[in-house]
């Protein structure tokens, strides 16, 4: 209180009233989010490496311009630059830093390409599944009368056996996909379209619970009372506010639908043989793992970092966009 | 509470009924014939005639009522049959006999059609019974080893909160979380088989415990997937009871008890544990199904001879009549377990009674 009356100034009445240092610029939501997203160290780290391993598939090619399937049987069996270190005798060469496998393929470019179809058909399947989730859960959440019957509905598709399934639904589609879109697109859509139809409960089951909550708040009743459509009530009021649990859902989705398609192909039902992926290396890597433990390791760490770095990124996200835990 | 689980135990039929149909539907949609290794000698009369008595001519809805006829009328019956006559248990009580019926034209007692499997042309059940044991013994294991070690993170990890023990414990737990089987399966046979040369990297099945020296051996071949499959457990379930301690840490009820001037241990181990453990008990009762499919990979990786193995093969094989039963089987692990899980909610919870 003291300070207050020191700087009332007789001569200007008003002086109380003004700021002693220039107003700051209004705070956006999104720049609080991020603030507190970078509070979260291994959300950072774990956003930082999706960012470098999408770019590193996405331009990888450009960069490193050996084509994945080339064989190269004189080089075959060539070990990684690294095993020099400490075995001088090891058959290295350095236009190929990674190694070659045993039909003399380049591993860094088969890496790269392998991971961009893993990252494809993770991203792909967590988007159907996202609008699968969101779709059901804003319905079932808003219309009363389709509630019941969308609910019972994620119960039953959440007391499916999942991964028995999803091996019976890829065994049993494969040829007719495969002839009407090619052998890796078609192996790709069932992929995508199994996974993703497989994973969306949770987040109908989230968005419903919070749609539910938001339905009684007043905003939506001003809605109502001024004549908005259903559908617009929907799309502009209700979807941006359930875009935090929908954004913390789609990472969860993107480290299930990774991990899924590298079991499948490990299991030997995923993509042809000469179409790499990280889990088709893996499988095929670890007959002879005990000569060559850097072809099982590079694709085990290469999927086990991402799917760390996606799990990383959902927890910080969560903390983040979560109002009750921020500015703390 | 009664009411509330015969309530829920009638809501399974429906379930059950629904991913039976499901994976029916999924397995009528599929090409491939089982008349397609029958020799092109055959003539096509004859080959109509083996489609009828195999039953493909009939209509869709009939096939799928006799599916589960099959299922859940015949197969049990040869079920107990099995458990009063050969089972290690239940021998010694009389022999049922239920799998008999009486032919009116033979004039004599003979076995009922069962499902037979197109790969190994011997009943499925049969086939499953046989595998199940080696199964249960890895995944049971495993699951009473992962909760044996991550109740106690669990506990420890929430009562020092942001500790470094906590801190590691969250590291470790996301790498559970985020490294899939079919790469620590690998990861550990280099490690401890190849490297290091401590544990056998194949599972060997027909490997028989007679002495001490064979049981040290089962033990050890044991070790490896045991790890796998309870790094998975571990990881899920000390997070569930780390949160489910560090709500119950805030409650009133605590510091009550520290106000009356119990023992730190006793707050801990008995009021804290005790309410915590309820939301933790259902998570570990709806995890079981899942470490069932978990297995399928494992038992990949190191050569166990279980269902997950099973299925795999029948899968490959095309054995139709196969992967339709072993899926079923784990939908109704799914479904009993979902329900035990419901059920000692309530018990364990007197606040939520659903009634």
């Amino acid at each position: 209180m003291t300070d207050r009356l020191s700087d009332f100034d007789e001569n200007d009445p008003y002086s109380a009233l003004r700021d002693k240092e220039p107003p700051r610029a209004p705070r956006n939501h999104w720049l609080d989010v991020w603030d507190q997203f970078k509070k979260h160290k291994g959300a950072v780290f774990g956003g930082g490496f999706l960012i470098f391993i999408t770019l590193a598939v996405l331009l990888g090619p450009y960069i490193w311009s050996v084509e994945p399937q080339k064989l190269d049987i004189r080089n075959k069996d060539v070990r990684p630059i690294w095993t020099s270190i400490w075995d001088s005798s090891a058959k290295v060469l350095w236009h190929r830093p990674f190694g070659t496998d045993n039909l003399g393929r380049d591993i860094l470019a088969n890496m790269i390409a392998g991971g961009r179809a893993s990252m494809a058909v993770g991203w792909t399947a967590m988007l159907l599944s996202l609008i699968i989730g969101a779709t059901v859960g804003i319905l079932a959440g808003y219309f009363k009368k389709l509630d019941g019957f969308l609910m019972r509905l994620t119960d039953l598709f959440l007391s499916l056996p999942i991964l028995p399934l999803l091996l019976v639904a890829v065994t049993l589609f494969r040829q007719p996909l495969r002839a009407n879109f090619g052998p890796e697109g078609g192996m790709f859509i069932l992929i995508v379209v199994v996974v993703g139809l497989t994973s969306w409960m949770q987040t109908a089951r989230i968005v419903r619970g919070d749609i539910l909550a938001l339905k009684e708040r007043e905003f939506i009743l001003a809605a109502h009372s001024i004549g908005t459509t259903s559908s617009a009530i929907i799309w502009r009021h209700l979807l941006p506010n359930v875009i935090s649990p929908i954004m913390v859902s789609a990472t969860l989705g993107l480290a299930i639908a990774i991990i899924t398609e590298s079991a499948l192909s490990f299991l030997g039902v995923g993509f042809p043989s000469d179409f790499p992926t990280w889990g088709k290396m893996l499988a095929d890597a670890v007959p002879r793992m005990e000569e060559y433990p850097e072809r099982v390791l590079l694709p085990g760490v290469a999927i086990s970092l991402t799917v760390l770095g996606v799990n990383y990124l959902g927890d910080g996200l969560r903390d983040a966009l979560d109002p009750r835990i921020r500015g703390r | 509470m009664l009411a509330f689980t015969i309530r829920r135990l009638l809501f399974s039929i429906p379930t059950l009924l629904f991913i039976s149909i499901i994976i029916f539907g999924l397995l009528q949609l599929a090409p491939g014939d089982p008349m397609a290794q029958v020799p092109l000698t055959v003539p096509p009369e004859v080959k109509q005639k083996m489609r009828e008595a195999l039953g493909l001519g009939a209509p869709i809805h009939i096939q799928y009522i006799k599916w589960l006829n099959q299922f859940f009328i015949v197969e049990p019956q040869f079920l107990i049959d099995w458990i009063t006559n050969k089972s290690f248990l239940f021998s010694w009580l009389p022999d049922t006999q239920l799998g008999m019926v009486y032919d009116v034209e033979l004039e004599k007692f003979v076995r009922q059609q069962r499902n037979i499997s197109w790969q190994t042309r011997s009943p499925i059940m049969d086939i499953i019974i046989q595998r199940i044991p080696q199964t249960l013994w890895v995944v049971a294991l495993a699951y009473v080893v992962g909760i044996l070690i991550s109740l106690p993170i669990g506990i420890y990890s929430a009562y020092k909160h942001y500790s470094i023990f906590d801190q590691t414990g969250t590291f470790v737990t996301m790498i559970g979380f985020s490294i899939p089987p079919f790469f620590t399966g690998p990861l550990l046979i280099v490690i401890f088989s190849v490297t290091l040369g401590w544990l056998p990297s194949i599972y060997d099945t027909t490997h028989v415990v007679n002495d001490w020296a064979s049981f040290k051996y089962q033990l050890s071949q044991m070790i490896l997937p045991v790890m796998v499959l309870a790094l998975q457990t571990t990881a899920q379930i000390s997070r569930y009871m780390r949160s489910a301690v560090l709500d119950n840490l805030n409650q009133d009820y605590v510091r009550t008890a520290r106000a009356k001037g119990l023992k730190e241990s006793v707050v801990v181990m008995v009021h804290v544990l005790r309410n915590s453990m309820i939301p933790v008990i259902t998570v570990i009762a709806l995890g079981v199904p899942s470490i069932f499919g978990g297995a399928i990979i494992t038992e990949n990786v190191f050569g166990v001879n279980g269902i997950g193995q099973l299925l795999i093969t029948a899968l490959f094989a095309n054995d139709i009549p196969m992967v339709m039963t072993i899926t079923f089987i784990f939908a109704i692990l799914i479904v009993i377990f979902n329900l035990i899980a419901d059920v000692l909610y309530g018990v364990l919870d007197p606040r939520i009674r659903y009634d």
